[in-house]
Order: structure tokens, then sequence, then C-alpha cells
């Protein structure tokens, strides 16, 4: 049986197809600001990939923030338990998830069964999330994708302490003005979001095996610095920023 | 000007009359209103004081309490509380500073909000049990009116309560009724007083018995009724309109658990609300639980303004009120706020918590993450956080608060299944 979920976030939205518990694939866009064209898009686009017909798909389960703006899904499904499903299916032994996504940084303790027993999300505040991530490359007029790499030749990082986005913007645009190295700066930058989310995870109590999911997990440079600060082993799976789409297509099978 | 305020006064009449006939909440709140307001036409006083504080010498004094605590939920609920705060904000006031404080500070100054200002204080009185904010908040408002001011200095209560505390409150008691002596210009009345004490603890009884049959399942009134009920006790309790609402209000609830009728009609599960309303967004937040089925059949806010009915002596309520007032939730330990939660917990057999990271009230959500350690570790439920404020709305996330309560109705689902 084919089944699809779909992860509408606030960056980007992610699709996967599964048959029969098998991954079949997957893809990811931009969201932009109209969600139901971009779930409905990426959806048209897997399958076109995967030579599917959208009637071959038996079940669809959306999650993310847009995720209650589709319309031709069967349910809609919050991010919490669709990381949970989907850590638990690539990997049954993960015990805590933490998900970095665009505007939400997430820790969440799985049972051994991948179901949820607690879970803490960041308050109202971007810092530690993809936006932060995001806002800081624009100031440093960097490539966000190399962020990780260059962060790992850093040899002190920068201290940025402001909890609020927008004043550690300023921080880091005083640090360059000082001639700080930019590797330092990116590096800081990721320690401080490693504080962050690590208050999170230690709030929450997550034990190990310890996955990191959602976009930023794409990024080296902070799972360093959380694996460090959490002082854990941390994995990232190759399907980390479609995850939450697994997740939902997997809880779209077991749907009656 | 007179003749206006003879109007209101005859207008009052009128609602006393209608109210006798109907007894409803919103009639009970307007009559009290306009008596405050036209109080000079009556040759009364009127008092602002604090939520916690001890009203009921003032009624025993035929002051009028007002509470721009319940002004600024007034407020809060109906959606006024940006402007207001922002308005405070250009005064120069923080926005960090209570919400309740800004409203209620920019309100005085503008004579704005739903019922156009409070009705200016002859005096204030103010308690520090609930918080230390409304120290300086009252200093700010005594200035401005240019009134005197009773501070009850209420010493917080880390563990038990010592002898010295209970003196010290005690004597200020006395000092409390020298003080509305030579403001009202009369002597104490001590007959009426334990009157007026044996009337304050039967409300406090009769509203105890109202939120206790939310234990049954269904609940027959959820938290966010009790928010609504709520408002009487706070501010006119001592009286004999309390007693009968809340009399009134326990038959229907008993009514409808003989009957079988719930406040959520499909109630599956059970929650405890923590910390103050998020008041212009309670309707949203019902409707939400309510759409997974769940009812908050119980919160720690509400049952404040009953909880330390075991201090009291019904017999001698002047004296025992100095401990009833300075151990109230608010002012004791997070261990003995814990043990309370988990009693809770048990007595209305909840599934889960939601609470409420009031940005406004720091003593009230200090300890909440300790508490919800506890209560997991204890009791093995799961707890929610929802950050907001109780009347600022620009601190509410609309999509956030969605996401995290989906979340958490889920995994309470996946937990109960």
């Amino acid at each position: 049986m084919l089944t699809a979920g779909i992860d509408i976030g606030s960056i980007s939205t992610k699709a996967a197809v599964l048959a029969d518990g098998r991954l079949l694939g997957s893809r990811v866009i931009f969201t932009g600001y109209n969600s139901e064209a971009a779930g409905k898009k990426v959806f048209e686009e897997l399958l076109e990939e995967l030579g599917l017909l959208a009637s071959a798909v038996r079940r669809i389960v959306s999650t993310g923030y847009g995720r209650s703006s589709v319309k031709f899904v069967d349910k809609a499904v919050t991010e919490i338990i669709c990381h949970g499903t989907g850590a638990h299916f690539l990997n049954p032994l993960v015990r805590s998830v933490i998900d970095i996504g665009g505007q939400d940084s997430k820790a969440i303790v799985l049972d051994e069964h991948g179901k949820v027993k607690n879970f803490a999300m960041n308050d109202k505040c971007a810092a530690g999330t993809g936006r932060f991530l995001e806002v800081m490359a624009n100031a440093l007029e960097a490539d966000l994708d190399g962020f990780g790499e260059m962060s790992l030749k850093a040899d002190r990082p920068a201290g940025i302490s402001s909890l609020c986005t927008v004043f550690a913007e300023s921080e880091v645009i005083s640090l360059i003005a000082k001639g700080e190295s930019r590797v330092n700066i990116i590096a800081g930058i990721h320690e401080s979001i490693a504080a962050r989310v690590s208050a999170l995870a230690n709030r929450v109590g997550i034990v190990p095996p310890v996955v990191m999911t959602g976009g930023v997990a794409k990024n080296a440079g902070v799972v360093k610095a959380l694996e460090k600060k959490l002082g854990v082993p941390i994995e990232v799976s190759p399907f980390a920023q479609v995850n939450g789409a697994i997740g939902a297509a997997i809880i779209a099978a077991g749907l009656r | 000007m007179s003749q206006v305020l003879l109007y209101l006064l005859a207008k009052v009449k009128k609602l006393i009359l209608h109210f006798k006939k109907q007894n409803k909440m919103k009639e009970i709140m307007t009559v009290y209103y306009m008596e405050a307001k036209s109080a000079r036409v009556g040759g009364r006083k009127v008092a602002w004081i604090t939520s916690g504080g001890p009203v009921e010498p003032l009624i025993a004094m035929d002051v009028i309490p007002v509470y721009p605590e319940n002004h600024g939920a007034m407020i809060g609920a109906s959606k006024m509380g940006v402007g207001l705060c922002e308005t405070a904000e250009s005064m120069g006031y923080s926005t960090d500073l209570c919400s309740y404080a800004r409203s209620d500070i920019a309100c005085a100054t503008v004579n704005g909000g739903p019922i156009g200002g409070l009705p200016r204080p002859d005096m204030l009185v103010c308690c520090n049990n609930i918080c230390g904010t409304v120290l300086k908040w009252y200093e700010v408002q005594a200035r401005y009116f240019d009134v005197p001011l009773f501070i009850l200095d209420t010493p917080f209560c880390h563990v038990g309560f010592a002898q010295e505390a209970k003196r010290y409150v005690r004597k200020q008691l006395d000092e409390y009724i020298n003080f509305l002596e030579k403001v009202c210009g009369k002597k104490m009345d001590h007959d009426r007083m334990k009157e007026v004490g044996k009337l304050s603890l039967e409300g406090q009884r009769l509203w105890q018995a109202v939120l206790d049959t939310t234990a049954n399942r269904p609940a027959p009134m959820s938290a966010f009724d009790a928010f609504y009920h709520l408002a009487l006790i706070v501010t006119l309790r001592g009286t004999p309109v309390v007693v009968e609402y809340y009399t009134q209000l326990l038959a229907k609830m008993k009514d409808r658990v003989a009957k079988g009728v719930g406040a959520v009609p499909n109630e599956k599960y059970r929650l405890l609300w923590d910390n103050i309303p998020i008041w212009p967004r309670t309707r949203w937040l019902s409707q939400k639980f309510a759409a997974h089925d769940a009812c908050l059949v119980a919160d720690t806010y509400t049952s404040a303004w009953c909880g330390t009915m075991k201090y009291i002596d019904e017999n001698n309520f002047f004296d025992s009120m100095a401990e009833a007032y300075t151990r109230i939730y608010l002012n004791i330990g997070v261990d003995e706020m814990a043990r309370i939660v988990i009693g809770m917990v048990d007595k209305y057999r909840v599934d889960g918590i939601v609470m409420h990271s009031n940005r406004s009230c720091k003593p009230y959500s200090l300890g909440q993450y300790d508490i919800q350690r506890i209560v997991e570790k204890e009791r093995g439920i799961p707890s929610l956080m929802i950050e907001a404020d109780m009347v600022d709305e620009r601190s509410f996330s609309e999509s956030q608060v969605a996401t995290r309560i989906d979340a958490f109705m889920e995994v309470i689902k996946q937990r109960k299944s």
C-alpha cells in the first residue's frame, strides 16, 4: 500500500512516499508564501519523479505549520508525533529526538514503541531555530549551506550572548566591525543555538540514543556544538530534513 | 453633575430590582460598578484593593471595594489590553511590567477600557501576598490620585508559618482598622465585622463546593466557566449576594451532574489549568480544547479564593485571617504548591496539566517547571507549557500555541489508547 506524508514547514515543504513501510522517495522545496500551493506542488513533483499517479496513493497525512491548509489529505497530525514516528522508523533504538526547524525547535522523548513520552518546544522566540541561522547568514553575507563546514575551522568561537535574534544580529555586526573572523562568528552562532536547544533538551530529560532531525541537522557545526553541550553523541540520518514527512507517511499507513 | 449621579443611582436601584428577579452575574456586576461609580452620592467611600487583600474589614466599614486586577481581567477579556499597555509604555513604563499594572495605570489617565475607567478611589489597600509589583503599582496610584495607601505586608512562607510571622501580620490588621477608621471618620463595628467574616467564609465554602462538582465525570462546568463565575468571590466576598449566587449556582451544577450533562459535550480527557487565564483568548482556548474532547476540569487560579479556609476560625474570623491571607497559593514555597497541584490531580482525576507561563505574573510562573517535574515524577502525567500573557495579546502567538496544544493532545490520546 502506498502512503504519503507532507510536512509544510515555515521555510521548506517536504514530501515522502512509502510503499508498505519502505521509503520510495522524498522531496524538499521552499514553502514560499502559499503553504497550500507548496503542499500540492511538492506532492505532485514527487509523484512525477517516482512515476506514480495520485490515485495510487491510498492515504496522506499532513504535518508542520501548514498542516491544516492542504485539503486533499486524510488527516493532519502535529510535527511532534510525526518526528517521533519518523525517527523511530529510521532507527527503532532511538529514545530522544531533537528537531530544529524553521521557526521551532523541539526535544522529544520516546518510549520503546516510538510513542511520545514527553516533549518541549521553544518559547515564542526565534533564537535557536533555522530562521535564526538564516538571519545570521544574511548578516554575514555567507551561504547557509557552507555554514557547518566553515564553523569546523574555527579556532576560538566568538561569544554571542543575546537571547534575541534581532539583538544577536547586531552583536554579529559589531563582531564583524571588530574584525572577528567569519568562521569564529559562525561557530559562536552555533554555540548560541546549542545553548538554547540543550536547555530545552535537559528540561524534557532526553535519554540516549539521540537523533537530530529537521533542516538544521544538515549543519555539522550545530550538531557538533550540541554534542559538546549535551555530552552525548547525536546521530543524524541522511533523511533528517524529511523525517517529519516520513513519520506522517507511516501514520498514514496506520489510519483506518 | 449631581443630577447625573442621582440618575445613575436610580438606575442602580432599578437594576437591583431587576437582579432580584434574574440573578445573573452580569446584573450583579453592573449594579456593583454603578454603585461604586456613584458612591459619593450615597456618601460612601471607595477603596481600591489588591485581589488577595483582606476585603472583609472594608465591607464591614461600608466601603465599596474596587479591584484593579478584576478590571485588568475585564480589559483583557474585552481585548483592550494592547492599546492600554501601549499607552502605559508611552508614559515610560517597561514592557516587562505586569500587564494588569500597565493597563490599570494607563486607564486611570484616560478613563478608557470597557467601563470607562474605575471609580476614583478614596484610599488604596495593598497586600503583597500575591506579588511585589503591587507595592510600586499602588504607590504610583496613591500619588496620582493623592489618596492614603495602606500596605499589608505578608511574609513569604517558604516552609510552614512561623509564630513571628503570625504576630507580625496580626498586628498590622489592627493598623489596618486604625487606617480605615481614620479615613472613614467612624469606628469599626466589630459585631458587623463578625457577620461579614461569617458571610465571607460561607461564600468561600460555597465556591469550593461549586468547584468540587467538576470531580464528576463528565464535569458539569469547566475552568473557563469558573473564570467567569469567579468574579463574585473576588470582588464581593463577605456580602450576602455572593452566598445567594453560589447557592443557586451549586444547585444548578448538582442538577447537571444528576442529569449527566457535561461542559464539554463528549468529555474524554480531563485537564488541570495552572496560572491566570489568558483573558483575551479564553473562548479560543476553550473551543480548542473542546475540539479535542478535552475539558479543563479544574485550575489552581479560581480555587485560590477558597484555598485557605482550613486556617480560618469560624468564630474568630478577624484574628485567623492573618494566617489565611498570608498562606495563600502565591505566597508559599514551590514544594507546597506542588503538593496542592498533586492533590488536585487526584481529586479531579486529570490526565494532564496545562500551564500558562504568564509573562506578566512572575510569582505564579516561577517554579512551574519544578512543579511540572514533581507532578510528572509522582503521578506520571504530562504537562504542557503555553507562553503567553493574561492581558497583553502581543505575547500570544496563535499558530504556535495551536501546534503545542494539538501535539499535547495527541500525546495524551496516545498514552490513553
